[in-house]
């Protein structure tokens, strides 16, 4: 069925390698975005948590703004509207960069400070949901606010949300795609190009489809070992705190009928 | 007699002065006046919601006052940051519930603030934070992490961490309220240790015994005043107010 990929194409390479090179572009996309968007969320996520409400609505400004965008318009503003706005000669600049490039810095650029924006909102959950006996204790010592921050609250916060950042990392690299719009030769698009030179629609997706699944369950089992190598020795899973919860919980159900008849 | 007013005056490390704390319009703190001298050992004791910890957690600044003074070790607590850090490295305190860092091993938990604060290099606070630890006598734990230890032995560790910064006050927030029975003694004495070697300590405890072994004066308070000062003796002998008779009544059955 696969067959077909490793057919030459028009212009001598075989269409697998079509798709290899649109998965390295993904891949590229992914990798480096991924780590604009980690480090600007963190920066955004703490500054959301923080004393100074100056710095906490800029936070959050950034979070409605490039949460509440649709991905495919924040693509097109980076890469039409924002060449214009800019003065003139930095403009051209932009418009004239080689093919892969021109594409493959916006769509960067996009992906990476979308996905920091979710991230920020994660990283910011994580370190609200630690006792506030953490940060007095912290400041008990005489640590300062960065040090505490730095020291005792985002290691902390970091762990917790190991679980959640798993699927923005899922999340970036699916939205990849998107990429094809402003036209960088990714996975999809080259699926696309494979599909109209040889009609073979199911086949180019298909292809597709299978390596988009393989590199979700290597993100995914990556999260699981890094979560395990990064937890505290002496605390429970996530999943087996939860569990014995669960357990208590299904006594009360037990006892309804009665409380049921005390309704009556 | 004004000499021997000032000298007492100055050795005060601690002054409280109409210290005034609200929460909305809760009034936790009205009026309090507390002084502390060098040395001495404080038990703060009253009924629950009767401001007693709140009244420690602002020695420190955890908690902001809103109006009064609070001068501890010559300095006075306002919003300047410099002066508040400044108090809090030579502020110990210990939690009720206990407030280690559970990202760190025990040893690391004790080593972070004299390494961050005081400038130590690795090797010496780690020298210093083994001392320590050997004094609540838990050296042996040291590489484990806080979830790996019982109770009483993670509030021995929150004390050490606290000697570690060399302070020259402890404060200690019901430090065994939190602690099944069987554990509190091993923690009472630890504290009973640290008053022995002259200590100055402010502790709000509900453990009468502990404060009749070691308290110089004990401090009743009742809806957000002090209401009653007295050495212990005196004080469970003899209290003056009804208030504070009621209190002891409850207490010791």
């Amino acid at each position: 069925m696969f067959g077909v990929l490793f057919e030459q194409a028009a212009d001598g390479q075989r269409y697998i390698d079509w798709l290899l090179s649109g998965l390295g572009w993904t891949l590229a996309l992914a990798f480096f975005g991924w780590w604009i968007a980690f480090a600007v969320g963190l920066v955004v996520g703490i500054g959301r948590t923080v004393q100074n409400g100056m710095i906490a609505a800029l936070a959050r400004l950034y979070v409605e703004i490039f949460r509440n965008i649709p991905v495919l318009v924040q693509m097109f503003l980076w890469y039409f509207v924002l060449p214009e706005l800019l003065p003139n000669a930095l403009g051209n600049a932009i418009k004239q960069m080689s093919p892969p490039w021109g594409s493959f810095f916006p769509a960067l650029v996009c992906l990476g400070l979308y996905t920091a924006a979710r991230i920020a909102e994660q990283v910011r959950a994580g370190i609200e949901a630690l006792p506030k006996g953490q940060t007095e204790a912290a400041h008990a010592l005489g640590l300062t606010g960065y040090m505490t921050y730095r020291y005792v609250i985002v290691p902390q916060a970091l762990r917790l949300i190991v679980p959640s950042l798993t699927s923005e990392v899922m999340g970036i690299y699916k939205n990849t795609s998107v990429a094809l719009t402003i036209g960088l030769m990714e996975l999809t698009a080259q699926a696309r190009q494979i599909s109209e030179a040889t009609f073979q629609t199911f086949t180019a997706f298909g292809a597709a489809t299978l390596i988009y699944l393989g590199l979700a369950l290597i993100a995914y089992q990556s999260m699981v070992l890094i979560d395990r190598a990064v937890r505290i020795p002496g605390t429970t899973p996530a999943k087996d705190a939860i569990e014995p919860r669960l357990a208590d919980d299904v006594q009360p159900v037990g006892s309804l009928p009665e409380a049921m008849e005390v309704v009556k | 007699m004004l000499q021997e007013a000032q000298t007492k005056r100055s050795s005060d490390i601690v002054v409280v002065e109409n210290l005034v704390k609200r929460f909305g319009r809760f009034t936790a703190l009205n009026d309090v006046n507390l002084s502390v001298r060098t040395g001495e050992r404080i038990v703060v004791c009253g009924p629950s919601g009767s401001g007693k910890s709140t009244l420690i957690r602002c020695l420190n600044r955890i908690e902001k006052h809103d109006s009064g003074r609070i001068v501890i070790d010559g300095l006075e607590l306002t919003d300047r940051m410099t002066d508040v850090t400044c108090v809090r490295r030579e502020v110990g305190m210990v939690f009720q519930s206990f407030n280690l860092f559970p990202h760190l091993s025990v040893v690391e938990n004790c080593m972070l603030a004299p390494m961050k604060v005081r400038g130590l290099s690795r090797p010496d606070a780690h020298e210093r934070a083994i001392g320590l630890l050997r004094k609540v006598r838990i050296h042996d734990q040291a590489d484990k992490y806080p979830g790996q230890l019982s109770g009483g032995q993670q509030q021995r560790v929150a004390i050490a961490r606290a000697l570690c910064m060399q302070p020259r006050i402890m404060l200690f927030d019901e430090p065994t309220s939190a602690l099944d029975p069987e554990m509190v003694n091993e923690v009472l004495e630890t504290m009973v240790e640290l008053a022995r070697d002259g200590m100055t300590m402010v502790c709000v405890t509900h453990e009468m015994g502990f404060a009749r072994e070691v308290a110089d004066r004990v401090v009743f308070m009742d809806r957000g005043g002090v209401v009653e000062e007295a050495d212990p003796d005196t004080f469970f002998r003899a209290p003056r107010t009804e208030r504070a008779r009621g209190f002891l009544r409850q207490i010791i059955h």
